[in-house]
């Protein structure tokens, strides 16, 4: 007898194309007829140019910008006009910007219950309860900053590292469907960025949540994840499956691109080491 | 004296309904909402005609408030639907009201001196209690006999219906959707991001805000005798002022605090605002003039202040690094320079 594997996807994005501008000279071409699909428990890196389109890709995925062609799926369910705080309750995530992620005059358990009430209809309970302010703090000692101590603290009064690790925690710790992570460590210092990235590894490798990180360093994009894909003009130029990614360095990355571009990566945002 | 400082506290303690709904639209929604001028008449204008009309003044009040809900809610609509401006979808929401709350009324004025209203009600039912008496007594015994206002009625019930409001207030912004519609204030982008329909979290936090401040409307026309088309006219400008003066004055750092502060710098305006009219060369037609004076001041006295004290430790800075650097003359290299900075 022959078992057929069944391997369920659960981020689809079909024919996806996204024009911005269209018929002004600005005329931009964002999303060129893109097509991928994620695995339950992948773990995809996107690197490329400014302008790539990474970003745009990001928020056609949440739902923030409506593609002008094809069809996103998450867990087989066509969500393409679902709008962004109704497709949210399945997404999670993270923002370039660590001011982005919290609300800077509320409190961390103000903001952790937000969070944690991402995947119900909000109603009018009480946000913040005892036994949810025990489950923030068992989440927050995750961290290892000292912020299960500092419940009552506004968000304001956090050091950007401190925001952007607590605005990972509340993206994640709902085990949302998917996650998407905007380039979540660029605005920070390289220690900063050392710390959010290993807890994005242990946190991701935790709830085992299906990932898309965009990320302008290609080391971290070549060290993190199962799967790597390449931007550039709107289109994934490269894609490297688990194997392949195994074996990958930054020359080889940048060499692959310069093969299917025959130009240069002219950047100066790109962190190559 | 007393008698118009006991009945700006009064006024103020109604008012404070305002200000509170001022409150959530300016700093919780962070939305500058100039309808307010126009629900609070149309919070005035359905109480009174409903009273007017024979119905139960409780019933009226309470029918004020949901009026004034849903010109909150229309402002929200225009604003979130519409795609107009906050300001824009403010003034054209309080610009239609004016109209609207001529239609309701009928007239540009209704009294209701001779009519039962919920504050004549309170008024009976308080010298039912026979508490008046017993505390003019005791103010006549300690020989403050002409500091005896009418009743004390009033500003205790209404003391009551603030605190429950605040109370109220207070627990709705801490359950989820409270939380959400600060959140919406606070971060759109974050609070979107953890599926929050913004829209209609400032439809409804606009739809609250105003239905206090209709409340308020609905109140103050009972309280005066009268309700009168013209009477929101800078109504914004006077909620302002409390939020600001309460800040100012009793700080804002928690909800519970922030509402409290709203409620007393309601009242801490009425009690500016009658000591300024008693001043002799000053008429009541400058009550907007002095009230916008009261806000500027209350705006611009703290950054005064703050700038001041910034100026003065800079000054002690820049002085004392000259005294560093006249000591070490005598010694010009760079390190002693370097020193100098890492000194200070």
């Amino acid at each position: 007898m022959q078992i057929r594997k069944v391997v369920k996807i659960l981020l689809q994005l079909k024919q996806i194309y996204k024009v911005f501008n269209e018929g002004s000279p600005d005329e931009k071409v964002a999303i060129n007829h893109v097509n991928l699909d994620l695995k339950p428990g992948d773990f995809v890196t996107v690197i490329g140019s400014n302008g790539a389109g990474k970003s745009t890709l990001l928020n056609i995925i949440a739902g923030r910008l409506t593609p002008d062609l094809g069809q996103v799926k998450i867990g087989g369910k066509d969500v393409t006009l679902m709008p962004e705080h109704k497709r949210a309750r399945l997404i999670g995530r993270v923002f370039q910007d660590p001011m982005a992620g919290t609300a800077p005059s509320m409190t961390i358990e103000e903001n952790l219950s937000i969070a944690y009430s991402r995947t119900t209809r909000r109603g009018l309970k009480l946000g913040v309860t005892r036994k949810k302010r025990e489950f923030f703090k068992e989440k927050l000692s995750m961290l290892n900053l000292g912020l299960e101590d500092r419940l009552h603290a506004k968000v304001g009064l956090l050091s950007g590292g401190e925001r952007q690790a607590l605005s990972l925690l509340m993206a994640t710790f709902t085990e949302p469907h998917i996650l998407l992570l905007d380039e979540h460590t660029a605005a920070l210092d390289p220690a900063r960025a050392e710390l959010i990235t290993e807890l994005t590894k242990k946190i991701v490798e935790e709830y085992k949540l299906t990932t898309l990180m965009v990320t302008h360093n290609m080391q971290q994009a070549i060290e993190l994840g199962n799967r790597l894909i390449m931007m550039d003009n709107g289109q994934i130029i490269f894609e490297a499956n688990e194997n392949e990614k195994k074996h990958l360095t930054v020359e080889k990355l940048l060499m692959e691109f310069q093969r299917i571009r025959g130009k240069q990566i002219s950047n100066d945002r790109a962190v190559l080491v | 004296m007393y008698t118009a400082v006991f009945g700006a506290v009064e006024a103020g303690v109604i008012y404070a309904l305002m200000a509170l709904g001022v409150y959530l639209s300016f700093r919780v929604l962070d939305f500058p909402d100039l309808t307010v001028d126009g629900s609070f008449v149309t919070g005035g204008a359905v109480a009174a005609i409903l009273i007017v009309g024979g119905a139960d003044p409780l019933l009226a009040t309470v029918l004020a408030f949901f009026a004034g809900f849903l010109a909150g809610c229309m402002t929200g609509i225009l604003h979130t639907k519409g795609k107009i401006n906050a300001l824009l979808s403010g003034i054209l929401m309080m610009t239609a009201l004016y109209s609207i709350n001529l239609r309701i009324m009928g007239r540009s004025n209704v009294s209701l001196l001779s009519e039962e209203t919920l504050i004549s009600k309170i008024v009976d039912f308080w010298k039912g209690l026979k508490i008046d008496d017993a505390v003019a007594a005791f103010f006549t015994s300690i020989g403050l006999a002409d500091f005896i206002p009418k009743t004390w009625g009033i500003l205790v019930i209404m003391l009551i219906l603030v605190f429950v409001m605040k109370a109220a207030i207070d627990y709705f912004l801490k359950t989820d959707v409270g939380l959400a519609i600060r959140a919406t204030g606070d971060n759109e982008i974050m609070i979107k991001s953890f599926s929050a329909n913004t829209d209609t979290l400032k439809i409804l936090g606009l739809g609250l805000s105003n239905a206090l401040v209709a409340l308020s409307g609905a109140l103050v026309a009972q309280y005066q005798g009268y309700s009168d088309v013209g009477m929101g006219i800078g109504m914004i400008v006077i909620g302002l002022a409390s939020v600001i003066i309460g800040e100012t004055i009793f700080g804002a750092k928690t909800v519970v605090r922030a509402t409290l502060a709203v409620i007393l710098g309601a009242i801490v305006y009425r009690i500016i605002y009658a000591l300024a009219l008693r001043v002799d060369f000053l008429e009541s037609g400058d009550m907007k003039l002095i009230t916008a004076f009261i806000v500027i001041c209350a705006l611009v006295i703290p950054r005064f202040i703050e700038f001041a004290n910034e100026k003065k430790k800079k000054k002690r800075r820049l002085l004392e690094s000259q005294r560093l650097i006249e000591a070490n003359a005598n010694k010009k290299s760079g390190e002693n320079l370097a020193a100098v900075k890492t000194d200070l």
